[in-house]
């Protein structure tokens, strides 16, 4: 069970090696947010699995998955809300940008 | 032609930097006699790199979201700084700091998403 866990927290590291790695590369607020917030969630979320299975049924493995819990519950929350925030707030979206529903939905008299 | 090498001079910084911690990592700051002590070593130096990562984006971030983004990943990281604390040393409460952290950070992001977003927080 240990080795198992020690390969999850492996997984998961490099998962947040990713997600920092896209953080800093990619070009655009959206992309940013949208390369950074699955991975190093998924990340985190491994590397707190992998110390629940080194753990077991003690009391920090059921505190490492009630944090699990809160973080699979709250992360998409605060991105979500950042996005709507940053596009609402005027911030112009990459020049390669293929399609922006999002306004054509706030402004249906601009449609083309 | 710049662009590209660039590019290659960052690929080749970051893959030495990955490779110097995953083949000799420095000695552990703490009990060298605690179980895991070489794979806990090399994690905590894992997730410092994104750590530095995470504070180029906040301090060269050309708009404030991006600041904002940064910040929140950088929550998350902490809280895997946590389980990985409490896995090396065996105390539970570790993953205490680890949950009240994220629940922290959830309620700044939001306060300041909302900030961003140029509406009052009554909403």
């Amino acid at each position: 069970m240990n080795t198992i866990g020690i390969v999850i927290i492996g997984i998961g590291l490099f998962f947040d090696l990713m997600g920092c790695i896209g953080l800093v590369r990619m070009p655009d607020i959206y992309n940013r947010l949208q390369a950074s917030t699955k991975c190093v969630t998924f990340g985190t979320c491994s590397i707190l699995f992998g110390s629940f299975l080194i753990m077991g049924f003690s009391g920090g493995g059921m505190k490492a998955l009630l944090c699990i819990a809160f973080i699979l519950l709250t992360s998409p929350v605060s991105a979500h809300a950042l996005s709507r925030g940053a596009h609402i707030s005027g911030i112009k979206l990459w020049g390669k940008s293929v399609c922006d529903k999002y306004q054509e939905d706030r402004q249906p008299s601009a449609k083309v | 032609m710049h662009r590209r090498l660039r590019w290659l001079l960052g690929t080749i910084v970051l893959v030495g930097i990955v490779a110097l911690i995953v083949v000799r990592p420095m000695p552990i700051l703490f009990h060298p006699e605690l179980p895991y002590a070489p794979f806990i070593a090399r994690c905590l130096f894992v997730l410092l790199l994104c750590s530095f990562l995470c504070l180029y984006r906040i301090l060269r971030g050309p708009t404030a979201p991006d600041r904002v983004v940064a910040i929140d990943i950088l929550g998350i990281l902490v809280v895997g700084f946590c389980a990985v604390l409490g896995i090396s040393t065996g105390r539970n409460w570790y993953m205490d700091i680890g949950i009240a952290w994220g629940l922290q950070s959830f309620v700044a992001t939001i306060a300041l998403a909302k900030y961003i977003e140029g509406k009052g927080l009554e909403e």
